[in-house]
């Protein structure tokens, strides 16, 4: 036998107790939806796994009525300790569930189990902890004292890493004092069904969280709703344009994570077999459906041959194959339509003149699969250099000095993220300086903690989420004069200290413009 | 077992470094080589750590385990007594289960050669031939503060007894202190020393003390160093100094041995040793010797586990498998 054929080591689908069909989860019970229901199928086997209600307008209506009722009810009057013992608990029961929903993940979304267990459910529950910490401190986060919440709060999520937008979305939201009404997307909806299950286990008072399922129509019609205060949204470039436009004239503020297309930058001074190893992780996590993937590898020139060769044969050893395998290192592709726009950007890649090489694997009969394919002699003018795939595929292309290596990688309409490798500390920091991304990773790559704040330049969105900085997509300041009103001198002390800390919303500000490219490429499904 | 000859690895090397294998070219050479971000070799090594072997790969790999350690006794205590103990068990490991495979070899200090010989028998020879080898440790372990001569003394002693295999430790003084071309000769002398009357030569294993050159840089250096000056096997510890062997380390010569093998097409062994203790650490340095060289890395002459402990809690495992349920400390032999 070979020892590398290791035995099947499937986590079991036992811990699992699914309803055949999940209703919407408006004000703490599930209600069925109006709209026709429609069913969350398992990418890996195209098996149905349940059926899911369809929200129309005016489930729309009942959801964001709830949600206000709630705000002026008990969330907004609640003190900032009170929110947080919520968010404690939330926390707590997630780490309590977390293999029920590591399996739960896997089966809806395709990746592999061990990404689900040790990368997207522990992030979840430190979401919780971090900002359930914030939610009685919010006159430190840098928007003076007293920073108001807004009100109800329209989230809209993509199906790439389904909870973990989940708490992204919902942890500042919460801890800054608002209600959400949170649609997922429509291919992963199965975990904020039972992410509600564990909102009713920790008693959260009802209507502060409520989750409606459907397509794209139910996540405009929340979007568009005149009773929404503030709408945060995560997926492709293309709706959140859509998005803007929208809610453009109206006072609802606005915080966008969209696609990316980053840049990879490996010096010929890299420690070699990280550096692999992260542009592995970079492109090859979670299938590529990352929006911050590293997904262009710029490689200088007097490396690339070895870099590739390197390349190779480290993506001859990934195990692709069924997503509940805790040996899986590739799962499946999201659905049908985004495997299609995988493979046609690949074939316009050939087209373009880049060659392909793929690993080889063995592709299952059933679900949607895509094996990790590399384009070396891919141009700065290819398509697959320019569009976000949101697949494994990752486009190689080289620099000879640091200043080209600056200026391939800002040359996108993108700004979401981007990679420095390099054993040298003054070129990682004289490199991070110029690049015109929201996040920068030095030898390392596809890292998240919830004290870092994440958002993009450019086309890549507004806003931030995560840290203390995510913090202020949910608040706004205290009106003038009200914001030392209620302290005594002990808090006026204090309000000093705050304001003199205030660099940071400034420098908010200055990424939070819109993008005024004229002309850009749109993306398929993500959404 | 036989090693490669001295000078084929003195040419080999100058081939390699383009000169003399002085301390100004060796630093040259090693200070070119790629650098190890630390963070990123732990996370790597951590990821291999969560494969996870089950049923029949889990079999195989118990019984693999077995057949790849140096049963180890290396104690000022020691006595003939404890050595003909040890080689029982070598022999046979688990008495109530005659499919249980041998080890390896045996690991002593050189004076306990004889009496390790002795004992074996006829079950004294190649492991791929399911023989145990006798392997001595010298060049005045575990310190290696000691002259050359002695040391060489010490090494010829061992292989005139009838050591298989040679433990030898590098001088991290020296290496510490950039003298690499000190290191490189001592590696080379020793190795000439490991050489018998009929022209054969004991594999000469080089001990790289990784707990005293504390950075991987420096591992990952030293590694290429003893390759260099003719090594057949890298080996990270001795056990006497804490840490021993740890899966990040043992990753990182894996990487060395495989790059070296790209370049020259030579296979060189690794041998963790010290600190691994149970079949599920065990595993774990299986999986990254599987995915980072191969596969064929797995088998004697390529991959060794310096341990004494570890045998036991093997023995347990398997026991597990037969039986369906776990014993006790009591159901396998101390030694």
């Amino acid at each position: 036998m070979s020892f590398l054929d290791y035995a099947p080591a499937p986590e079991s689908r036992a811990i699992l107790s699914l309803r055949d069909s999940y209703g919407l989860f408006i004000d703490g019970e599930f209600v069925d939806g109006r709209g026709e229901p429609f069913q969350t199928i398992s990418p890996a086997t195209e098996e149905r796994i349940a059926m899911i209600a369809n929200a129309n307008a005016a489930d729309v209506d009942a959801a964001v009525a709830a949600a206000r009722r709630a705000y002026d009810r008990t969330w907004s009057k609640m003190s900032g300790r009170d929110r947080g013992k919520y968010l404690f608990r939330i926390a707590r029961l997630v780490q309590e569930r977390a293999r029920e929903l590591a399996v739960a993940e896997s089966l809806d979304n395709g990746k592999p189990i061990k990404e689900s267990r040790d990368v997207d459910v522990p992030l979840v529950a430190a979401w919780f902890f971090y900002y359930a910490g914030w939610a009685d401190k919010l006159d430190h986060a840098g928007l003076g004292a007293n920073p108001r919440s807004l009100g109800v709060a329209a989230q809209v999520i993509p199906w790439n890493f389904p909870l973990l937008m989940l708490a992204w979305k919902i942890a500042p939201a919460l801890a800054a004092g608002n209600t959400v009404v949170l649609k997922p997307a429509e291919t992963t909806p199965l975990t904020a069904l039972i992410f509600a299950e564990i909102l009713q286990q920790a008693e959260l008072p009802a209507g502060v969280v409520n989750i409606i399922t459907g397509a794209g129509d139910t996540g405009a019609a929340l979007v568009g709703h005149e009773g929404v205060d503030k709408v945060a949204f995560t997926g492709s470039t293309g709706v959140g344009r859509a998005i803007a436009k929208q809610v453009a004239g109206t006072d609802k503020k606005v915080t966008l994570e969209l696609g990316g297309k980053a840049a990879n930058i490996v010096f010929d001074d890299a420690p070699i077999d990280q550096a692999i190893e992260g542009i592995v992780n970079g492109i090859f996590f979670n299938q590529g459906h990352v929006c911050c993937a590293g997904s262009r590898l710029l490689v200088q020139e007097n490396i690339h041959d070895e870099v590739v060769d390197r390349l190779k044969s480290r993506l001859s050893t990934l195990r692709l194959g069924d997503p509940l395998d805790k040996n899986t290192d590739i799962g499946a592709i999201n659905s049908r339509e985004q495997l299609e726009r995988i493979r046609a950007l690949s074939d316009i890649g050939v087209a373009e003149g880049a060659e392909r090489w793929t690993a080889p694997c063995d592709i299952p009969e059933n679900g949607f699969w895509y094996a990790p394919t590399i384009f070396t002699g891919v141009q700065t003018s290819s398509r697959i250099a320019r569009e976000e795939i949101f697949g494994p595929v990752l486009s190689v292309l080289t620099f000879r000095t640091p200043a080209e290596a600056i200026a391939k990688a800002n040359n996108t309409p993108y700004g979401l993220s981007a990679g420095i490798w390099t054993d040298k500390g003054s070129r990682i920091l004289a490199v991070a300086d110029q690049l015109r991304a929201g996040v920068i990773w030095a030898n390392t790559f596809n890292r998240f903690d919830p004290a870092s704040p994440f958002g993009g330049y450019k086309e890549s969105g507004y806003g931030r989420e995560g840290g203390r900085h995510g913090l202020g997509a949910y608040l706004s300041p205290a009106p003038i004069g009200q914001s030392s009103a209620s302290r005594g001198a002990l808090g006026a002390a204090s309000t000093a200290a705050i304001e003199a800390d205030a660099p940071a919303p400034a420098k908010r500000s200055r990424v939070a413009k819109p993008a005024r490219t004229a002309k850009t490429t749109t993306k398929g499904s993500k959404r | 077992m036989s090693g490669t000859s001295l000078v084929s690895a003195r040419e080999r090397a100058i081939a390699v470094l383009g000169g003399e294998p002085d301390d100004a070219t060796l630093r040259r050479y090693l200070h070119g080589i790629a650098g190890v971000d630390a963070v990123g070799l732990e996370q790597r090594a951590a990821g291999l750590g969560t494969r996870s072997i089950k049923t029949s790969s889990k079999q195989w790999a118990l019984d693999r385990i077995i057949e790849l350690i140096d049963l180890t006794t290396l104690e000022g205590a020691d006595t003939p007594g404890k050595v003909r103990s040890l080689v029982a068990k070598a022999v046979n490991p688990d008495p109530s289960d005659a499919s249980t495979p041998r080890v390896a070899a045996v690991c002593v200090y050189g004076d306990m050669v004889p009496y390790a010989i002795e004992a074996l028998g006829g079950a004294h020879g190649d492991p791929d031939d399911g023989l145990i080898s006798v392997a001595a440790v010298a060049t005045a372990f575990p310190s290696g503060r000691a002259s050359l001569d002695i040391k060489l003394a010490d090494t010829a002693e061992a292989v005139a007894a009838g050591a298989d295999e040679i433990d030898m430790v590098i001088d991290r003084g020296a290496f510490l202190a950039g003298r690499y071309g000190l290191v490189f000769d001592q590696i080379a002398a020793v190795k000439e020393a490991c050489r018998r009357p009929d022209g054969t030569s004991a594999s000469l294993k080089v001990i790289l003390e990784t707990g005293e050159l504390v950075t991987y840089d420096n591992v990952r250096r030293a590694s290429w160093l003893s390759i260099l000056a003719g090594g057949d096997f890298i080996k990270t510890s001795t056990g006497k100094v804490a840490p021993a062997a740890t899966l990040p380390v043992t990753l990182l010569m894996l990487e060395v041995v495989r790059d070296w093998h790209l370049a020259t097409g030579q296979r060189i062994g690794v041998k963790p040793a010290g600190g691994i203790r149970s079949s599920k650490d065990a595993i774990k340095y299986l999986v990254t010797v599987a995915e980072t060289v191969g596969e064929e890395w797995l088998q004697p002459h390529l991959f060794r586990f310096g341990a004494s402990s570890l045998l036991n809690d093997v023995l347990l495992q398997r026991q597990k498998i037969a039986s369906g349920h776990y014993s006790g400390a009591d159901y396998v032999t101390i030694d």
